[in-house]
């Protein structure tokens, strides 16, 4: 019987890491994430893993990178800032096929910003974030219980697809506590990594790694490639938690922890005899589009609710039938920021049709 | 007796070969390769010792020296 | 009669997109001597850093990752790190290494990872057409210092061979070039004794080697090798500034 622990969510990360396989973590300090290479720091040299902390975010990443292309599981995490240092070497990755977990515990921003909780880099994360046009896997924990089974999965996505994937949280999540139950890492089928550089022995052929496309027709051709691979994750990786969406007359969606505070709006809503549902993407990147489509064949009102000045309402209005309607509300990060549950009631009230 | 060889299609005539002999036997040719690049001609094996020296020089690994 | 100097195996039979006269191609030559020297081709992985030698694949047979534009120390790193039986070594210029990768080749050095960094050092970004590196001389002109580097508002060429061998984690440090044969022997020599530290684990070794760009300098083959012995080694002298290990 798998263990039940109550630990922060930033400590479910690297627990769940550990039990993916993952041996080679590369950090640097950063508040709200800095329990997670702490944790690794304790964990993985124990295991025969290494652990860094490199001199800079930048250094980190790229030691990702390096480690990735030899074939071994490995991780990096930061915050907001720190993952805007990383975005050069994401993108490297991405462009040389590179499979690695990128952690994100968001902050206030932009700048210096704030530690508060912030869902403000929803763009950076899922609009790939560095140069090149390129998309990474996106996924968004609700729970403590979801850092850890969310960590475990964006390992075999990213292993799967050949992209970094991204856990992406806010330090609600990652400093809160609740209790977990450390599943084992799941039997997923992965592909073998006939890709993998490793010093090329007698008679192989020369393995390279790299994102440098110069021959002609290489590169667009590389992009047609990805754009493929990003529907396939489309078509077959979309992942949500849906409640009471059935009979809803509105149906009010966000992602991490601001789905659950809405979740108790909802269901003070529902109390109050309102047909009201709650839609939470789990990826947010692949985007769960079709999922929205049909709630909207149905439901032609959706309220959009998040940490910022509104990003992810852009995917839903791209999502639903141009006849539903879709209002925002929104509380951009920073201290004493976090909306109430009250407060979210109203706004269902606001708009319910 | 030594001898060196010059592969004339590596060859970009940069001249560095021919600073290195000892004894000059190295020289700038006129006539261009298929690239245009003017290439360097070994004048006399009676003088090469073999030492290699030339072909440690050449950046391009365009020169093979031969010794019994 | 035998062949007495031959192509070495770790070097691919290929023509060079380098200019001539450039020493990139016999720096080339040298370290893929010292594969074959210690037989290490089959297992080594080199690492690609983004300037003149971003096609290191291309010259080398060994398999190779790139590495985004100063940061080969951190990607070696990461790949020594998960592969410490491998033999890894970054091939890095002026701009990459002492100018953008400045952080990451110093706690490289620092943290005394198990690799190999040859750096070339011919005062220019050569790939993107001669501007001025961390290692112009002052008074140089480059397509970004038009009227000569000016200390007072660019600072003055670093020394990079002597600024690592500060460093407890680095092994051997050490500063050579290729242009004269006397120099390239002892070039030789020295990078082997950088791939030995690897293949005999003792810490981080460092070669920088000194090396003409004749297309960005402006001067002909010939004058431009004149100048790495006129100006650049009185101001970056050649030797061994650390050699803990005493190989």
């Amino acid at each position: 019987m798998s263990e039940k622990l109550f630990v922060k969510g930033n400590e479910a990360v690297a627990m769940a890491a550990i039990e993916a396989g993952c041996r080679y973590y590369f950090g640097y300090p950063i508040t709200p994430q800095s329990d997670i290479p702490e944790y690794l720091s304790r964990g993985l040299p124990g295991l025969g893993g290494e652990f860094i902390q490199a001199e800079s975010e930048i250094a980190a990443i790229n030691m990702l990178l390096g480690a990735s292309a030899t074939g071994v599981r490995c991780m990096t995490s930061s915050s907001g800032p720190g993952i805007s240092l990383k975005q050069e070497g994401i993108s490297y990755m991405a462009g040389s096929e590179l499979p690695g977990v990128i952690v994100d515990i968001m902050r206030a921003g932009p700048g210096l910003g704030g530690i508060d909780a912030s869902q403000a880099d929803y763009f950076q994360a899922t609009r790939g974030g560095g140069h090149g046009g390129y998309r990474i896997i996106v996924l968004a924990p609700a729970s403590v219980q979801e850092m850890y089974d969310l960590t475990m999965l964006a390992f075999d996505l990213s292993d799967i697809y050949r992209m970094p994937a991204m856990v992406l949280a806010d330090s609600v999540i990652g400093q809160m506590k609740e209790s977990v139950t450390a599943n084992p890492r799941p039997a997923t089928a992965l592909p073998d990594k006939d890709w993998v550089v490793r010093g090329r022995g007698e008679g192989q052929p020369q393995r390279v790694v790299k994102s440098l496309y110069l021959g002609d027709g290489e590169m667009e051709a590389f992009h047609w490639k990805m754009h493929a691979r990003y529907q396939e994750l489309a078509d077959r990786e979309c992942r949500w938690e849906d409640l009471e969406t059935g009979d809803a007359d509105l149906i009010v969606t966000a992602f991490g922890s601001t789905a659950r505070i809405a979740r108790t709006a909802v269901a003070m809503a529902r109390e109050a005899g309102m047909k009201v549902g709650l839609m939470r993407p789990i990826t947010l990147f692949p985007f769960p589009k079709q999922a929205y489509a049909e709630f909207s064949r149905r439901c032609k009102r959706f309220l959009v609710i998040e940490l910022s000045t509104g990003q992810m309402v852009d995917d839903v209005r791209l999502s639903v039938a141009r006849d539903a309607e879709v209002d925002f509300y929104g509380r951009p990060p920073g201290a004493g920021s976090l909306p109430t549950p009250e407060e979210l009631f109203g706004q269902i009230r606001k708009v319910y049709p | 007796m030594p001898y060196i060889t010059i592969n004339g299609e590596r060859c970009k005539g940069c001249g560095l070969c021919t600073i290195a002999c000892p004894k000059k036997l190295v020289a700038m040719s006129e006539t261009p390769n298929s690239l245009g690049f003017t290439v360097a001609v070994f004048s006399g094996p009676e003088m090469c010792t073999g030492c290699k020296l030339c072909a440690e020089m050449c950046p391009d690994v365009a020169i093979a020296v031969f010794k019994d | 009669m035998r062949q007495v100097f031959a192509r070495p195996e770790s070097l691919k039979d290929v023509q060079t997109h380098f200019c001539p006269g450039c020493n990139h191609g016999s720096i080339h030559r040298l370290v893929a001597e010292a594969m074959d020297e210690f037989g290490i081709r089959g297992e080594t992985i080199g690492v690609a850093s983004v300037g003149c030698s971003v096609f290191l694949y291309n010259y080398f047979d060994v398999d190779v990752i790139e590495a985004p534009h100063g940061r080969a120390p951190a990607v070696a790193t990461g790949a020594k790190r998960a592969r410490p039986d491998r033999i890894v070594f970054t091939y890095q210029g002026d701009g990459d290494l002492a100018a953008i990768g400045t952080s990451e080749i110093i706690h490289a050095a620092n943290r005394g990872e198990a690799i190999t960094v040859i750096f070339v050092n011919n005062t220019t970004y050569g790939m993107t057409g001669g501007q001025m590196a961390p290692t112009t001389m002052v008074g140089q002109k480059t397509s970004t210092s038009p009227s000569g580097r000016n200390q007072a508002k660019d600072g003055y060429p670093i020394r990079m061979a002597e600024l690592l061998a500060q460093l407890e984690g680095v092994g051997f440090s050490a500063r050579v070039a290729v242009n004269n044969p006397k120099n390239v022997i002892q070039a030789k020599r020295m990078i082997k004794t950088a791939f030995r530290y690897q293949v005999e684990n003792k810490g981080f070794s460092f070669i920088e080697a000194l090396a003409a760009c004749p297309t960005n300098w402006g001067m002909n083959p010939l004058a431009a090798n004149e100048r790495v012995g006129d100006e650049m080694i009185p101001y970056f002298p050649l030797g061994v500034y650390r050699n803990t290990a005493n190989l």
